[in-house]
């Protein structure tokens, strides 16, 4: 059975073009960048060539750009560079709807004693803009902020953001993992100092990663040991990753158009139809600001994981914010940040696309989902056919 | 995705006695949407007391729909009184096993079983509570359970008393507790208690009673409060006596009425982890 893929936010498909370019340099082009002899030397070019790829797609300039191993590193690197540069400013402002990258680092910073302010968000999950302003003081080192939430596929206004944060004084950072390959990032109209970037979101392998480093932006490194990227991360460069990022950033640049219009109309096609024939459902996050490709759906009265395994038995792979898929007891930090009622976190299930889905992909969906939903729900103790009169909440 | 055996992904995928009997003779409830899982069971006797039909109705995941199928299947044709020796390790055993962290969907189904008996017997509608005098949270086992086996079928060592009811089975953190028992049960009053014996040998000095109580408030702290808060919970320390540690639950929490499973997968497994193997916490009595 094929799969129909709508997990792209956990990971992507390596595009076959990435793949054809990077293997080369899996296979006989082995040589370290930094060797004197050209056999390894020739490799510098290659990277510098993908720098530039990359640095096109954000509008920057390639020396802004230092490669690491994935989104979890640029935003490590972003965090503890800055803190690090500017040790007499103990303050972070961040939201309650980060990814784990950012939240659990500024919350394992807070035990060392900075102090730390992660901002609410509304039943949207959209911050107050008014409130940012108001809790970044002379203490602040650095804001983080993410561009786009990897759950509710939720677009934050940066270029708002990044005014009032420059305005105050902090350094600005955020995580673009999810928003970077899926919405158009124009960093010289953009002016946040740190963004991170994953490989492997946008049709990279895993393992790669970028983060933009404004010229200027004071950054002390996170990995030392030796002059690799100027001398801001060290360690032997991944050469295939880097081509194959760089590739995948090229190539991000030129479906940019099919993923803001067929994309995204198989997304909105995907959940209005969800929507219409899955009665007491409902869309997580703000429909006006999102990324193309994701929608984040709760299933009122049943529970993600059952979903997600009749659905995986169906060959549709998708992923929920339920407590049990999470193998701890807590469901989605995010959901819950929003308001979402429990009764709707608990059944929600986030479908995210990519370039490589199909109209007749979505139409199977279409067509096995609901009866998957009324199944569960015929199971349920809560659901208003079976429990008119008891519904059991505490 | 979970490691689920072919027993549990067929009992999902294939539940039996899914629904609601008509004019049941025992319906138990437990659980709510807030913490994930709930289960309701319905039961009909026959003209010889047994369970002529039974059915239910989850919220939750896999293994707890194949946990309440489970459920059904072991109890049908059983008179209430066998059906009340089904435990929770029945349930997981006869799905071939479930995963650590998904053990609470067995003991779900044993709760529901339990709140249905008693719904028959006593006609009491509420959920009922989970016992607050749990000795061993692996197999939830009461003390009163513990020592009516110990009486009634003269039992002397841990080993016997593990063998009879599966209490001390599993992590071994309540032989401590199954000793107290023992030695009350057999009229050897020892001062046990006050001296927990750890099961699990560590290089580390014991605490004295004020470290471990700083050190019990520092877990909370660090490990747990942050985790409840954000659901709109939070935890209080009432007192550590012994090995025991007594708690009490706050906002979301104090409603849940699965806390027991926070209680067991969350705070004891904390404090056992960063304290002492051997703590168990209890539920100030309400």
């Amino acid at each position: 059975m094929k799969t129909v893929y709508l997990d792209n936010n956990a990971t992507t498909a390596v595009d076959p073009e990435v793949l054809q370019e990077m293997m080369p340099y899996l296979t006989e082009l082995y040589g370290n960048a930094s060797s004197i002899h050209n056999f390894g030397g020739q490799l510098g070019k290659k990277i510098d060539h993908a720098r530039q790829q990359a640095a096109q797609l954000l509008n920057c300039h390639p020396t802004e750009i230092i490669f690491t191993c994935g989104g979890t590193e640029s935003d490590n690197t972003a965090i503890f560079g800055t803190l690090a540069r500017y040790p007499d400013k103990k303050h972070i402002v961040t939201t309650r709807v980060e990814h784990p990258a950012v939240r659990a680092t500024c919350r394992q910073l807070q035990q060392q004693g900075y102090k730390l302010t992660e901002l609410p968000v509304d039943a949207q999950g959209r911050i107050d803009l008014d409130q940012l302003q108001d809790e970044i003081t002379d203490n602040t080192a650095l804001v983080s902020i993410m561009y786009a939430n990897n759950e509710t596929g939720n677009i934050f206004p940066l270029k708002r953001i990044a005014d009032i944060v420059k305005d105050k004084g902090a350094i600005l950072h955020t995580d673009a993992v999810q928003a970077v390959g899926k919405i158009p990032i124009d960093l010289a109209q953009l002016p946040v100092d740190l963004l991170s970037v994953s490989g492997h979101k946008l049709h990279a392998p895993k393992g790669i990663g970028l983060l933009y480093i404004r010229r200027g932006t004071r950054i002390a490194p996170f990995m030392v040991g030796g002059h690799q990227e100027f001398s801001k991360r060290a360690g032997t460069e991944n050469v295939p990753a880097i081509v194959a990022l760089g590739q995948a950033c090229q190539l991000a640049q030129k479906h940019m158009t099919d993923e803001n219009t067929r994309v995204k109309q198989l997304r909105d096609q995907l959940e209005a139809g969800l929507i219409k024939t899955c009665p007491n459902s409902r869309i997580n996050g703000d429909p006006h600001a999102r990324v193309p490709n994701t929608t984040n759906i709760s299933f009122e009265y049943i529970e993600g994981e059952a979903i997600l395994l009749q659905l995986d038995r169906l060959g549709i792979a998708a992923s929920s914010g339920s407590a049990c898929t999470s193998g701890s007891l807590e469901p989605s930090h995010v959901l819950r940040a929003m308001g979402v009622p429990f009764t709707a976190v608990h059944g929600s299930i986030r479908f995210s696309l990519s370039r490589f889905n199909t109209q007749e992909e979505i139409a199977y969906v279409l067509e096995k989902v609901p009866p998957v939903i009324k199944l569960l729900r015929s199971m349920s103790p809560f659901s208003p056919e079976n429990s008119p009169n008891e519904i059991l909440t505490s | 995705m979970w490691d689920y055996t072919e027993t549990v992904k067929d009992h999902f995928f294939n539940p039996r006695n899914v629904g609601v009997v008509e004019n049941p003779d025992g319906t138990g409830q437990v659980g709510s949407l807030a913490c994930g899982d709930a289960l309701k069971l319905t039961f009909k006797l026959d003209d010889q007391g047994k369970i002529a039909d039974v059915k239910f109705q989850t919220f939750g995941c896999g293994s707890a729909i194949a946990s309440s199928s489970a459920l059904t299947e072991l109890i049908k044709g059983k008179t209430l009184e066998e059906a009340e020796k089904v435990t929770n390790k029945d349930i997981a055993d006869y799905l071939g096993g479930l995963p650590e962290q998904k053990m609470h969907c067995s003991v779900m189904g044993r709760e529901a079983l339990i709140a249905a008996i008693e719904n028959y017997r006593t006609g009491s509608t509420e959920a009922r509570e989970i016992p607050e005098d749990i000795l061993c949270t692996c197999f939830g086992v009461t003390e009163s359970e513990v020592r009516t086996v110990i009486q009634e079928n003269d039992l002397h060592t841990i080993e016997e008393v593990t063998n009879y009811c599966k209490a001390g089975g599993g992590c071994t953190g309540c032989h401590s507790e199954i000793q107290r028992v023992l030695d009350s049960c057999t009229g050897r009053q020892t001062p046990q208690t006050e001296k927990p014996t750890p099961v699990t040998t560590t290089a580390a000095q014991p605490l004295t009673n004020i470290q471990k109580i700083k050190l019990v408030e520092k877990t909370l702290d660090e490990q747990v409060r942050p985790a409840l808060q954000t659901d709109g919970g939070d935890i209080e320390l009432i007192d550590v006596v012994g090995n025991r540690v007594i708690i009490a639950l706050r906002g979301m929490c104090a409603q849940c009425q699965v806390a027991d499973f926070t209680l067991r997968d969350v705070v004891q497994a904390r404090l056992r982890e960063f304290v002492s193997p051997d703590i168990i916490v209890q539920e100030q009595k309400k």
